[in-house]
């Protein structure tokens, strides 16, 4: 039975002899482990979404609207003007395949249409019959195909099997973004009311209460409470975390998931005490409670809609600057693109720590700085108490998320607080970190349990690299600063290299920081002892 | 969407098995829902899990964070993982009809 995912030993036989079949030819299967349920009536409508409907992938008939093929056409020659970079990645691509064995899904399947160029050539084909001179008079012949039910089937199926990592784009000589070829194909297909329901609801309970979980304000601030409450049974200190404190100099602004989900929550203590220890004047907003996007993962207009909180509650709550927790793809749309969607933000200063006095020139014109930049900052000029031995249990590899890593170029600073915080840390192999960062196989709104095969896949060239390390150094540690890698690195650890665990960079902060005033502490963040036995032996 | 039919129950369910209107939960959609995850008898360690679920739904609308539920019931994690077996989100708040947590999670 297909639906039931095969073991590791089994789904590692990747098959890379080419298919016989034409890569033109549009038809797939719908098979369950590979793509995701579809976005429920209620989100869609809430969302102002076309052709509101229930529906599944697995169903003979999308009820597509009756002008769909119009409405792609109308909707891709839009955006052919909007946008100049798609016009450009339309027509530069040589097909000289640098991308071909770049991505993690091709790599985990061996399925020639997910080479990051194929991928894009799903696209590029129509481009070329409906809007090249070429394609109009010679069709196939120039590259060109014709748009049928059967592609927007095929694109369905794999522009949801691309998590927009640009791992690819890393190596194109031109320098194509096939992230944004995933985006564009997907929000072609949002036109015609083909959403999945992991995009569509967070973005629905963003658009209602903020965050992706739907919290609501005194939800939010009982998870806050109970974090108080946690750390002061876990360190004997009783920290501050202000919510919409106006007049605060600093918004800070997380994943949700740092507050309700496990490893995630782990971190969230650690930004807490942190904060807590240097004196930091900071508040959260109940509002701007989602450093995540899904909009991104959705459309362009939808990212905007989702993104306008965090300025305006920041002018709202009158702060200064504001810090960004642990969260992946929210540093894309930070980095790349809030500054002139929703800015520009004048009412804000550029970014001064407080405790340093460092200026952030980096951020001056989103005045939006990352945690790990501020703590690295910290550090670096001694202005907190570290015991990296409290970490010693640890031996602890960094998995760089590829939207800090690749989207704003944050490199070496995550790296910087765990040679200070850890005593064992160990990289990967230099072709799986950095800017070429494998990654974790479910981001861009794809972390389904329906689309775990190719999660499992997708995340396969991650989990080898840690297999590597953990063959060479014991590695049983995981870190990353990304709220949907802690959330799906763990199945994917356990399925490929199990006994390995996922953690925050800020959780191993907030174990070796030394508070003043602490009580002698037996436990780490997640209330178990420093070391185990086991694990004291062969220290 | 489906429909979920278990001796007397018929309920409306999503893709995934969670409830579509919670306000029809009863202790006996709980015992069917809990047969879809392979949980066939309720112990009075999983009726405190759902019953804590429950009140904090009642109040929030949402369920608690992983640690709050582990702390305030006093079941570690594995624990909760041993009594419901696709953990505390997709298996506990299942049974105790109440929305899947979405986004990061």
């Amino acid at each position: 039975m297909s639906d039931k995912l095969q073991k590791p030993e089994q789904l590692v036989q990747i098959d890379f002899a080419p298919s016989k079949k034409d890569w033109m030819d549009p038809k797939v299967e719908i098979r369950k482990g590979t793509f995701n349920w579809a976005a429920i009536p209620k989100s869609t409508k809430y969302l102002d979404l076309p052709n509101v409907r229930k529906w599944q992938p697995t169903d003979d008939d999308w009820q597509l609207p009756d002008n769909w093929k119009e409405i792609i056409l109308e909707g891709f020659r839009d955006r052919l003007k909007r946008f100049r970079s798609l016009k450009i990645f339309m027509d530069i691509c040589v097909r000289c395949g640098a991308c071909a064995d770049k991505c993690h899904f091709f790599i985990g399947s061996g399925d020639p249409k997910n080479m990051p160029v194929v991928r894009a050539e799903l696209l590029r084909s129509i481009y070329r019959n409906d809007f090249t001179t070429a394609g109009k008079i010679l069709g196939s012949i120039a590259g060109g195909r014709k748009l049928t039910k059967d592609v927007i089937r095929e694109w369905f199926l794999y522009f949801y099997q691309c998590t927009e990592c640009r791992r690819c784009s890393v190596f194109c000589p031109y320098g194509i973004d096939t992230a944004e070829i995933t985006m564009i194909g997907r929000e072609l297909l949002n036109l015609l009311g083909l959403d999945i329901d992991w995009i569509s609801t967070p973005a629905a309970n963003c658009f209602r209460t903020g965050n992706h979980l739907g919290i609501q304000p005194h939800g939010f601030q009982d998870s806050v409470d109970f974090a108080i409450d946690d750390i002061e049974d876990n360190t004997g200190v009783r920290v501050d975390a202000p919510v919409n404190k106006k007049g605060a100099e600093i918004l800070f602004v997380v994943p949700s998931a740092d507050y309700f989900a496990d490893p995630h929550y782990y971190g969230f203590m650690g930004y807490l005490t942190l904060f807590h220890e240097i004196g930091l004047d900071y508040t959260f907003s109940s509002f701007a409670s989602e450093g995540g996007n899904f909009g991104l993962f959705h459309s362009n207009e939808m990212m905007k809609r989702l993104n306008v909180k965090i300025y305006s509650e920041a002018k709202r709550l009158g702060v200064k600057w504001i810090i960004g927790g642990e969260c992946g793809h929210m540093w894309r749309v930070l980095h790349q693109y809030m500054d002139t969607m929703n800015g520009p933000a004048d009412f804000l200063e550029a970014p001064v720590s407080p405790i340093t006095g460092t200026k952030f020139e980096n951020a001056k014109s989103t005045k939006m700085v990352h945690i790990c930049e501020f703590t690295a900052d910290l550090i670096k000029h001694g202005k907190i108490k570290l015991d990296p031995s409290r970490n010693d249990k640890w031996k602890v590899t960094y998995h760089d998320s590829c939207n800090p890593a690749r989207a704003m170029g944050l490199l070496d600073e995550p790296r910087y607080i765990l040679n200070k915080t850890c005593n064992h840390f160990y990289e990967m192999p230099e072709n799986t970190i950095r800017e070429q960062t494998f990654c974790c196989g479910s981001g861009s709104g794809i972390g389904t349990d329906e689309n775990m095969e190719m999660r499992m896949r997708g995340g396969f060239p991650r989990a080898n690299a840690v297999q590597y390390v953990k063959d060479k150094h014991g590695v049983n540690m995981l870190s990353c600063v990304c709220a949907i890698d802690k959330a799906t690195l763990p199945p994917l650890m356990e399925y490929w290299v199990p006994g390995t665990e996922v953690c925050a960079v800020h959780e191993l902060v907030g174990n070796a920081l030394i508070m003043t005033g602490e009580k002698d502490r037996d436990n780490d963040l997640r209330g178990e002892p420093w070391a185990g036995e086991e694990d004291t032996a062969d220290v | 969407m489906a429909i979920f039919e278990w001796e007397e129950i018929k309920i409306d369910v999503d893709e995934d098995g969670f409830m579509e209107e919670p306000d029809q939960w009863n202790e006996r959609v709980a015992l069917g829902l809990a047969s879809t995850e392979g949980v066939n008898e309720l112990t009075e360690e999983h009726w405190k899990i759902v019953h804590y679920l429950r009140e904090y739904f009642a109040k929030y609308g949402i369920a608690p964070m992983i640690r709050k539920l582990c702390k305030e019931s006093g079941f570690p994690l594995k624990r909760i993982y041993e009594l419901f077996p696709s953990g505390p989100a997709k298996g506990a708040c299942k049974v105790a009809g109440l929305a899947k947590p979405t986004g990061c999670v």
